[in-house]
């Protein structure tokens, strides 16, 4: 009586009934992870769940710069404080564009680069994607794997996607023949969606070589280059050499996209900040593509918030500021290397069984350990130790002090039988 | 190895038509080319002080002193964004009393301002109600909502709202396209401000709906922009809220803080859902967590911050109510003025319409023609659509403003 109940309900929904056949959503995979560490009452927890910096002392870290700046603008009475216009500051656009492209890119000046502010990196991928999916709608390809919510976002862009095979588990590398031979099966138009550096969640990048290769199949197959950089300036722990493969294909005359986010490198995480680059052929195609761009734009938030933009278009378009702000980066993500260097010397020093090169050799904030599934979910349970069920792991939360326990409890869940 | 240049003769993008302009800024773009010392922004599309300058309120300061002593950091939030703030602010919406009973069964989601409301009210409607539901859209509305319904991935179809020729609610049209459309439909509904007509529903008028409402089980999507800028009363304001709550109704709620706290810049709004229980309401959150988190990931904090200092803070949250107050008796102050002006010029036209509407926007009814003399005359600067932004009005420029509407009005039809 209650299921007929239910499917006369799903099509003629009383007042009483409109969510009645709504089902949970599961939590989402690393936000699940975070909500999970913050319950957690154990003292020796240890959160390398979502990639989120911390200090030595396990504290999140805002940049002296950023507070600096921040201060001023807001202090400021001059500034006006209302509606961004629908594609954001242009100040603030115009820094991304150098900051990615190269201060003395002739595709600035040509007028061949449109630049809209996003929301975040999430905001910038979904902008280019919705983007897509109106004006060259093909198949999308992703690696294996990816950032779970790429899989997420194109699928709300109403968008198909294939994977190419990226990570090889055997030597823990990139896997390049696998990645050139998939894509040149795809069919031509294709956007392939690539990580400019520091792959999250594998840490492994291509090598300039590699770049090369995959710029060959990209223009044999017509496929579209979508790139997303989330972490520029922590892979190499040089901003420019980070971003080799956008200014390569860009020399090599690739239209192309860019969502670039600005969350990890400025810590601007909660201000939303990021930038979506369509790269055109000329300066009349992109002010068609801009109109268009906002009018995505505009139907998912009008225009974009003020605060975080201000910040980050003071760091991008004041040498000074800019300088500070590459210095403290350069801490942070030295922190990070040392962390990597640490964990491996631990386990090397506990002899746990396996070969961990691979800890030392991946870049960005993450490492794809290789653990299995179960292995991670007894290194949350037992061991307090939070981490994706993929294995990977994020290195920012790894302190000198918590360091060797770290590696104890890899050891203990490597070891059981 | 080598790569051969990629020829840059084909263009990916030249199929891309050029997409139609926001209205809002090519006057935006002319007004601030106009040198003329006497010009007037009537499209302007937030509040301004009466020396025509844009407003921080003190209420804002006195929060933004506070979060800035806690020192806090910029970790991202949780995908739904402040909890802090979704309360207080679904409290404002739906008033205290029934916030009291009913707060467990209330699904709210922090969102970009009142567009973000709106489209992920939209996707997650798209993604649970039947394939066929429609979004009933009044005619006029602000641009956006059928489009963002499009896409979202919803159709949308318009019922008649405003009567040009008596510049009130078409309520009888209202109710028969209402009556007309399909059962189980979305209907939009403006809460207060109506934007652009300025028109809004009288509470009898409400009373009707909400009985239609009932007999066709449409779902109510309110778009709350203007709270407390409408009569100078968050709860006058949100009058239809309470009422269709009250009775039981679910509706859908959408608050923007972009105009009440001046907080346009920070993209500050908030999306809620009434459910049948505090199960539902936990279903209804995680599926829209499930969405924001592919639009956004999670929402700008700092707006947020300052919301939830204002409304849960008792000294300033009195404060703010007072300040609010104030803007919008400004704006009625306006709006009687310029009837009045336009009154005393003897103009053959009568403009007391203007001073029965409420909030930003009204439609004037004035042409092309007179737009253009207006502005190339007069240096003053309407919406395309004839409307105007009484924000623009002061007491330094309402004689001249009024002048000006006699002027090119006084030997034509509107």
């Amino acid at each position: 009586m209650q299921k007929l109940q239910l499917l006369q309900n799903q099509y003629n929904p009383t007042s009483d009934d409109i969510f009645y056949h709504i089902v949970q959503a599961p939590p989402d995979p690393i936000f699940g992870i975070a909500n999970a560490y913050k319950a957690d009452t154990s003292s020796t927890k240890i959160d390398l769940g979502v990639g989120a910096y911390r200090t030595d002392e396990e504290k999140p870290y805002v940049f002296e710069i950023i507070k600096k700046l921040e201060k001023e603008i807001v202090n400021d009475p001059t500034l006006n404080k209302e509606y961004l216009p629908i594609e954001g500051l242009a100040d603030f656009n115009k820094g991304c564009q150098k900051l990615m492209f190269g201060q003395n890119s002739p595709l600035i000046a040509s007028g061949q680069i449109v630049t809209a502010q996003c929301l975040g990196g999430t905001g910038a991928l979904r902008v280019g994607f919705e983007f897509v999916k109106r004006h060259i709608p093909g198949d999308v390809y992703v690696s294996k794997p990816t950032w779970s919510n790429h899989n997420q976002v194109i699928e709300r862009a109403g968008l198909n996607q294939f994977e190419y095979p990226y990570f090889e588990p055997k030597t823990k590398g990139f896997n390049c023949a696998g990645t050139i031979e998939c894509l040149s099966q795809a069919r031509m138009g294709s956007i392939v969606l690539l990580h400019v550096c520091a792959h999250n969640p594998t840490g492994v990048d291509p090598t300039e070589n590699e770049w090369l290769q995959i710029a060959d199949v990209c223009k044999k197959r017509r496929l579209v280059p979508f790139f997303d950089c989330a972490y520029q300036g922590f892979a190499s722990g040089c901003i420019e050499k980070d971003v080799f493969a956008v200014r390569k294909f860009a020399e090599l005359g690739f239209q192309m996209i860019v969502a670039q986010s600005f969350s990890k490198n400025m810590g601007l995480y909660n201000e939303r900040v990021g930038a979506v680059h369509i790269v055109t052929s000329n300066k009349d195609i992109s002010a068609r593509v801009l109109s268009n761009l906002k009018i995505v734009i505009r139907t998912i938030c009008s225009n974009p918030p003020a605060i975080g933009a201000r910040i980050a278009a003071k760091i991008l378009t004041d040498e000074k500021n800019f300088n500070a702000w590459v210095e403290e980066l350069k801490t942070v993500t030295g922190r990070i290397i040392k962390m990597r260097t640490l964990l491996k010397q631990e386990l090397d020093n506990l002899k746990v069984p396996g070969n961990w090169d691979h800890i030392t050799r991946q870049t960005g904030f993450f490492t794809f350990t290789g653990l299995t599934p179960e292995q991670c979910d007894l290194l949350t349970k037992q061991y307090h130790v939070y981490l994706l069920r993929s294995g990977r792991m994020s290195m920012a939360g790894i302190t000198s002090k918590n360091v060797r326990y770290l590696a104890e409890s890899i050891k203990a869940v490597v070891q059981k039988k | 190895m080598h790569c051969l240049k990629v020829i840059r003769n084909f263009s990916l993008w030249s199929s891309v038509p050029l997409g139609s302009l926001d209205p809002m800024s090519g006057i935006v773009a002319q007004f601030n080319a106009d040198n003329c010392p006497q010009k007037v922004n009537l499209g302007v599309n937030t509040y301004r002080d009466n020396n025509g300058n844009p407003v921080v309120l003190e209420s804002v300061i006195k929060a933004m002193q506070i979060i800035r002593e806690k020192n806090l950091d910029n970790e991202y939030p949780p995908i739904e964004g402040l909890q802090s703030f979704i309360d207080a602010a679904i409290k404002l919406g739906y008033g205290d009393k029934y916030y009291e009973k009913n707060s467990k069964n209330i699904a709210g989601c922090q969102v970009l301002s009142g567009t973000g409301a709106i489209r992920l009210g939209f996707e997650l409607l798209n993604k649970f109600v039947p394939p066929e539901t429609k979004v009933l859209v009044p005619i006029p509305t602000q641009t956006l909502h059928p489009t963002i319904a499009k896409m979202a991935g919803l159709q949308s179809q318009e019922y008649r709202y405003f009567d040009p020729t008596t510049r009130q609610v078409d309520f009888q049209g209202l109710f028969q396209d209402l009556y007309t459309a399909p059962n189980g439909s979305i209907v939009l509904f403006h809460a207060c401000s109506h934007n652009p007509t300025g028109c809004d529903l009288e509470l009898h008028q409400w009373e009707q709906l909400l009985d239609l409402t009932k007999k066709k089980d449409l779902l109510p999507f309110f778009d709350m922009t203007y709270q407390g800028f409408t009569s100078g009363d968050m709860d006058k304001d949100a009058y239809a809220i309470r009422l269709f709550t009250e009775a039981g109704m679910p509706i859908i709620l959408g608050q923007s803080f972009d105009q009440n706290m001046g907080l346009s810049g920070q993209r500050i709004g908030c999306l809620s859902l009434v459910c049948s229980n505090e199960k539902e309401r936990e279903i209804v959150n995680s599926q829209l967590n499930l969405i924001a988190r592919s639009l956004w990931s999670c929402p700008p904090v700092h707006g947020a911050r300052i919301a939830e200092t204002v409304l849960n803070n008792p000294k300033i949250y009195q404060l703010w109510l007072k300040e609010v107050r104030l803007m919008a008796q400004r704006i009625q102050n306006m709006r009687y003025s310029f009837t009045k002006a336009l009154k005393e010029l003897g103009s053959p036209h009568d403009w007391s319409y203007l001073s029965k509407q409420f909030g930003l926007y009204s439609l004037t009814g004035i042409g092309q023609l007179q737009i253009n003399e207006l502005m190339e005359k007069y240096h003053i600067y309407l919406l395309e659509n004839g409307g105007i932004s009484i924000a623009g009005l002061n007491d330094n420029n309402i004689k001249y403003v009024a002048m000006a509407f006699h002027e090119v009005t006084k030997n034509t039809q509107i």
